[in-house]
């Protein structure tokens, strides 16, 4: 279905979204390399950020073909404008400490695997193909972060304090994931996948019993609405880019 | 966390299914379900396994190094243990 109609236009946003989620958080995991607490830590964060880089490869060259103008993952990924990225708000939030980082890769995992999986059954074949290879990493991501979460939240006063302030920071965030959207509304009526305010209760079942075991409090909802996918976002995204896309805007077209 | 209360766990790996696990290294961790999961982050990302023993260093005992003359250097002239000094009959080919 081409990008030029309205259906085509609201499948490639939705590509575009979960592509640049991944692209987004996986560059901002990648900053954690060399800087984990612990050796081991560090290497499987840096796995979990060539994970995201891997599923961000595929879903950007499948936008680009949606798309149908010639652009490459490359030409998605360097070289467009902050308000063309597609990312929730919570992917691209500063990583501060090791537990919020955790944190935040548990919250999102947890709605990353519904979302593969409802994805499997796509009429999109392609979009099904990755969702079943992407499905495999997030599983794995999703029980290492749980685990941190417990370890964290239950552990230290130290550790849980911060843990505590991490989930009080990061929650309004996630109201963003289940927002009704008319990007959503067209994709699911093409079969094309969930809209995405119908994965909130399969999130919340992986996410509250791990917060309980946490011994953290969830806050209760507020009216704030972070917009990242429709591509208004926070202040952090800009400073992110312009690392990002450093050198493909230095030499543009350089190849290695 | 103070990572010096970390215990260091070797780490065995199976590299297909009807072979041993090999020593593969060590990894840090307070326990073992994260021993495993360290050691599948650090000896795995290049599918060198389909299975991961992890144990407690301090749980295996180790001959004495000092002891090598005595353990070891006695086998060193009793070449009739290894069993090649049988005449085989021709049909056995692969002994």
């Amino acid at each position: 279905m081409p990008a030029t109609t309205a259906a085509g236009a609201a499948h490639l946003e939705y590509v575009l979204r979960l592509g640049d989620s991944a692209l987004i958080l996986g560059q901002r995991l990648s900053e954690w390399c060399g800087h984990g607490p612990v050796i081991e830590e560090d290497i499987a964060l840096t796995n979990a950020a060539l994970d995201l880089l891997g599923q961000a490869r595929l879903l950007l060259t499948h936008a680009g073909a949606l798309e149908g103008r010639g652009r490459d993952e490359d030409s998605l990924a360097f070289l467009r404008q902050e308000n063309e990225y597609r990312n929730l708000t919570i992917c691209e939030l500063p990583n501060a400490d090791f537990g919020r980082t955790i944190l935040r890769n548990f919250l999102f995992a947890a709605f990353q695997l519904p979302l593969w999986e409802a994805l499997a059954s796509s009429s999109d074949s392609q979009l099904a193909a990755i969702a079943g290879k992407s499905a495999k990493e997030t599983r794995y991501q999703l029980g290492h972060a749980a685990d941190w979460t417990v370890r964290l939240g239950d552990g230290t006063d130290e550790s849980h304090a911060r843990m505590q302030r991490a989930l009080d920071d990061l929650w309004p965030y996630t109201a963003e994931f289940f927002a009704p959207n008319a990007v959503d509304t067209a994709v699911e009526a093409a079969g094309i996948g969930p809209a995405w305010s119908a994965l909130a209760p399969a999130w919340e079942r992986e996410v509250l019993p791990v917060l309980e075991a946490a011994t953290l409090a969830v806050p209760a909802r507020t009216p704030f609405l972070s917009r990242g996918k429709e591509g208004r976002h926070s202040e952090h995204l800009g400073h992110l880019l312009a690392e990002m896309q450093y050198l493909q805007r230095a030499y543009p077209g350089a190849k290695w | 966390m103070d990572r010096k209360e970390w215990p260091l766990w070797e780490v065995f790996i199976r590299a297909k299914g009807g072979l041993d696990h090999k020593h593969c290294g060590s990894v840090h961790a307070p326990d073992a379900k994260m021993a495993l999961q360290n050691a599948r982050d650090v000896y795995t990302r290049r599918q060198e396994g389909v299975s991961i023993w992890v144990v407690r260093a301090d749980q295996i005992h180790a001959s004495d190094p000092d002891a090598k003359p005595e353990l070891f250097d006695p086998a060193e002239d009793k070449i009739y243990r290894h069993p090649t000094f049988y005449r085989l009959p021709d049909e056995v080919n692969h002994m």
